[in-house]
């Protein structure tokens, strides 16, 4: 049976195409959520894709997080379900509290895109068990307010946890703390990325298809559950 | 507090009453041709609308006797769906899909506030797309700037790059290409043109007319505030002067949140068949919607502009006419509709009002509050604007200019010149790399991009099962127009179409941004007359037609004007975009050729501009035959995978070429200097009609033998190495090397040392 992976829509939401194509080409099916339909639909999984939701007024992913979806999103994901969210994703995630932490404006103070290079540093959650501890990939990265920042002590247990999903790598695009670049929840099931994975399934469009591998991951991972 | 405004009847009762006609622009027999077609003196309000609709950037009043070329020399084709005249042209691709595309100016307000004149260039032109029922899907922007280290292109410079990112990346919308140029002759008058591109299905082209008396006229989008008020004829149409008031409040705010909420409503609103006519609020706002939309349709419409939902309760009909604030839409919708349509606003958090209804009256009639405040025929306000045939004439300096021969320049005679001379071109500011630039806007989103900056066009794949996709290009030597405005039009088309075919893609259709000084100006004016007449038989003679365009005037500071600019834009259709040719070096031991012949010619080129600051002569000869014999060979080797890698050659010449193949991918080659050509001019002079490419070499018999078939010339240059090295030799009895470490370093450095 193919798995069923939902995709957000906001207001303002931009690569939910982009995360929706991922999905497909990785051997999943797509599903649209609506950001005021408090309905998962029975996905067997989220994602939470990149954008301006809101138009990122008042602050990334502030306003966002309180759409109906999320009502019924961060109660299964409390429960379990896997949710990825990517870039403006991983903001609402932080607003939400289902992560720790916040993002903030790049230390250059510019919108940055560029192909960047990270370490996969967990294979233990849902959506990177297709990658190897160490594994060097590249994917797209475009964020203007993409610096992870928590307070010391939140560091030190992403870090002794195990829960520091992926680092830059040769360059830190944008001041994030430890070269953080993703983290997951304690239980592993929700999972925050700055880089854009979905844009790097396709070798004619993306720099790469290493970013397939977070959507191989997941669908692998709920057939065998 | 309610004013009293003018109103019609007080026209009629008191059509003595002085009007400040001069100080909005018009001047007095523009004003006594209203009085005319009106019978009577106009109401303020009509004032206002007849001030901003025969503004210059609106009416094209001063270039429309020579814009009429474009249609009178359009080559035969049947791939034109819609042409010069709507918000944009439509050009079949096949497949059933169909492109629109154009390019428009926002020089004045970026100007003004680089960051918000900037960004609501992309807004405008977006909406223009969107207006022909198709979706957005890449944008490009072709920028002008003074010169690089001078303090006011340190302000200009960032805050257009990010009002272009903070707008386009916030639509999702991917930045594909486009120009940066630098030139003193911008420094009061920074170019930013903005080209937008959309797809859609044949049976999906909508267009601006109202009809069906008796549908309903609705305003959707953002509300109307003071932003912008009177921009199109205060900035765009004017020459700015020192000492003057400050222009800041005519530039308009943008708000791309709301710009992606209205592509999305406008596009589920024409495909759910709801809508009869649609037009969106550009320049003159208001006025310009229901003046074209009531032409274009049954003759007439009745408006309340007092339902139009205001930021600012204290705007004044006149202002409520004029202002410019952006993302608004406006659309007819038949009354039994107009629920499903309303519905569809509210699922996208877009206001929307019924301001009015077709008639078959002949009249636009707006009221505010009761009273009428305008009531005119709106063919007079929106197509029957004053027409000027202005005086042009050859400048005197022209002569002198052209004598001006780069002859006497000195060369470099030695190799070590040669070596130093090619790395100060490769970190000079035009032909530096662009990626501080670029890489603030996103080119990803939307997953279709296949090509982007720096490769020669950017390429979007439109459908996902075929592969169809088009390709895009927008450039411009100004130099080369100012040497010869004819000649420099015509050397606009050629580079644009050859970036073009050298992805692999055919050359289709054309757009121009026609950014020039004052049309009072007759120098000005005959190099307008000139680049349009070049850029209209350029046109004829490739076959492919000018869909649509834009002229910027009064890009100038007193007496000074800028080069004149004619920005030509390409489109192309590749089949599979999967057959994309790149510019990168790639397969260690590729054989590397150039198509076409090298000549001396170097006057307008960047080694001229670089190294000695030189501007005469004639630009390069243009052999638009041979542009397209060589169009027809990349795109034959494109479709056979004969060629691994292309590239034009344009600003900088060969060597320049050959660097930028070397480093978008580190890959380093040996490149000999064939027998009797003079190594500086192998390298840096800027003959046209030329592309470097590289082959297998094994099918390097294939590709001669196209080449040849086309009548094309071609030359075996060298060898792709894979070492860390660009040699070329010999150059004056010896062999010259850059290592690719260096010329990045040289390359990468220039932009950031610059405006970080």
């Amino acid at each position: 049976m193919t798995m069923r992976i939902g995709v957000v829509t906001f207001p303002g939401s931009l690569d939910d195409r982009d995360a929706a194509r991922a999905v497909r080409i990785a051997g999943g099916e797509a599903v649209a959520l609506w950001h005021g339909d408090a309905d998962l639909h029975a996905v067997d999984a989220v994602v939470l894709p990149g954008g301006f939701s809101y138009g990122d007024y008042l602050r990334c992913g502030a306003i966002a997080r309180f759409a109906p979806v999320m009502g019924a999103l961060i109660d299964a994901a409390n429960g379990g379900l896997p949710v990825l969210g990517i870039c403006n994703g991983f903001q609402v995630l932080c607003e939400s509290h289902l992560l720790p932490g916040a993002l903030v404006r790049n230390d250059s103070l510019h919108f940055v895109c560029r192909d960047q290079r990270l370490r996969i540093e967990s294979t233990t959650t849902p959506w990177t068990s297709d990658y190897t501890v160490g594994q060097e990939i590249v994917v797209p990265l475009k964020n203007g307010e993409g610096g992870y920042v928590a307070s010391e002590a939140v560091l030190d247990e992403l870090e002794g946890e195990g829960r520091v999903v992926a680092r830059y790598l040769e360059l830190n695009p944008n001041g994030s703390r430890r070269d953080i670049a993703g983290i997951s929840n304690a239980r592993g099931n929700v999972v925050g990325l700055m880089p854009h994975p979905e844009h790097a399934v396709e070798a004619l469009t993306g720099p790469t298809t290493d970013g397939l591998g977070f959507f191989t991951s997941i669908l692998k991972g709920l057939v065998e559950a | 507090m309610t004013r009293h405004p003018d109103t019609v009847a007080d026209a009629i009762a008191h059509p003595e009453r002085e009007q400040p006609y001069d100080q909005l622009g018009l001047k007095p027999n523009e004003y006594d041709d209203i009085r005319t077609i009106l019978g009577r003196r106009p109401t303020s309000a009509e004032l206002a609308m007849y001030r901003v609709m025969w503004s210059e950037h609106c009416s094209y009043k001063s270039s429309k006797v020579h814009l009429s070329q474009f249609g009178d020399k359009k080559p035969e084709t049947d791939k034109l769906l819609v042409g010069i005249g709507e918000n944009a042209g439509v050009v079949d691709i096949g497949q059933g899909w169909a492109v629109t595309f154009k390019v428009e100016s926002h020089n004045h307000p970026s100007y003004v506030e680089p960051y918000q004149g900037a960004a609501t260039g992309i807004g405008g032109i977006v909406r223009d797309i969107i207006s022909m029922g198709a979706r957005p899907v890449a944008v490009m922007d072709p920028l002008r700037f003074g010169a690089a280290d001078h303090p006011d292109t340190r302000r200009v410079l960032p805050g257009v790059v990010a009002g272009i990112g903070g707008y386009g990346n916030c639509l999702g919308l991917p930045n594909i290409g486009g120009e940066i140029v630098f030139d003193s002759c911008y420094q009061g008058n920074p170019l930013v043109n903005a080209l937008a591109v959309g797809v859609l299905r044949h049976g999906d082209i909508h267009l601006a007319s109202a009809k069906g008396v008796g549908n309903l006229v609705v305003l959707y989008g953002a509300k109307t505030g003071g932003d912008g008020i009177g921009g199109a004829s205060i900035l765009a149409s004017e020459t700015f002067d020192d000492g003057g008031p400050t222009k800041r409040p005519a530039v308009q705010v943008g708000d791309p949140f709301m710009e992606k909420l209205l592509i999305e409503c406008t596009l589920e609103v024409l495909h759910a068949g709801l809508v009869e006519g649609i037009q969106d609020l550009g320049a003159a706002g208001i006025s310009c919607a229901t003046s074209e939309l009531a032409s274009n349709g049954e003759g007439g419409m009745h408006v309340r502009l007092d339902a139009v939902p205001l930021r600012d309760a204290t705007l004044t009909p006149e202002e409520i006419l004029m202002s410019e604030s952006q993302e608004r839409m406006a659309a007819v919708v038949t009354p039994e509709k107009i629920d499903a349509f309303l519905a569809i606003c509210a699922k996208w958090d877009v206001t929307a009002d019924v301001i009015g209804e077709v008639t078959d009256t002949g009249r636009l009639i707006i009221e505010w509050h009761g009273d009428v405040i305008v009531d005119v025929p709106p063919r007079t306000v929106a197509h029957d604007g004053p027409v000027y045939n202005r005086p042009y004439a050859r400048p005197s300096w022209q002569d002198a200019l052209q004598a001006d021969v780069p002859d006497a320049l000195a060369r470099p005679t030695t190799a070590v010149e040669l070596h130093d001379t090619v790395l100060r071109m490769v970190g000079s500011p035009n032909l530096a790399s662009k990626t501080w630039v670029t890489q603030q806007y996103d080119r990803y989103v939307l997953g279709n991009t296949v090509l982007a900056q720096p490769e020669d066009a950017g390429v979007i794949r439109v459908d996902e099962t075929s592969g169809l996709g088009v390709a895009l290009s927008t450039d411009c030597n100004g130099r080369f127009a100012k040497l010869d405005p004819y000649n420099g039009a015509k050397l606009a088309l050629a580079e644009a179409y050859r970036n073009v075919a050298a992805t692999g893609a055919e050359p289709l259709a054309v757009t121009n941004c026609l950014n020039f000084g004052s049309p009072e100006d007759p120098d000005v004016m005959w190099q307008f007359e000139r680049a349009v007449t070049g850029l209209a038989d350029g046109c004829l003679e490739l076959g492919i037609p000018v869909t649509g365009g834009n002229v910027s005037f009064y890009n100038q500071t007193g007496d000074v004007a800028i080069h004149p600019t004619p920005v030509v834009g390409v489109l192309g259709v590749i089949d599979d975009v999967a057959l994309r040719t790149p510019i990168a070096f790639g397969t260690v031991g590729d054989v590397v050729l150039l198509l076409g012949t090298t000549r001396d010619e170097v006057a307008g080129s960047e080694w001229a501009h670089v190294v000695h600051g030189h501007l005469g002569g004639l630009p390069p000869a243009v052999d638009l035959e041979a542009e397209r014999q060589l169009a027809q060979v990349l795109v034959a080797a494109s479709r056979g995978s004969l060629v691994t890698a292309a590239h034009d050659v344009s600003d900088g010449g060969l060597v320049q070429v050959l660097v930028e193949m070397a480093l978008r991918h580190d890959v380093g080659a040996d490149i000999t200097v064939p027998d009797g050509v003079d190594a500086f001019v192998f390298l840096l002079a800027e003959a046209t009609a030329r592309a470097v490419v590289t082959c297998a070499a094994d099918r390097v018999d294939e590709l001669v033998a196209l080449a040849g078939a086309h009548g094309v010339p071609v030359e075996r240059i060298g060898e792709v190495t894979g070492t860390d090295e660009l040699r070329v030799g010999p150059a004056y009895g010896e062999s010259l090397a850059w290592g690719l470490h260096d010329l990045r370093t040289v390359a990468d450095a220039t932009l950031p040392a610059l405006f970080d």
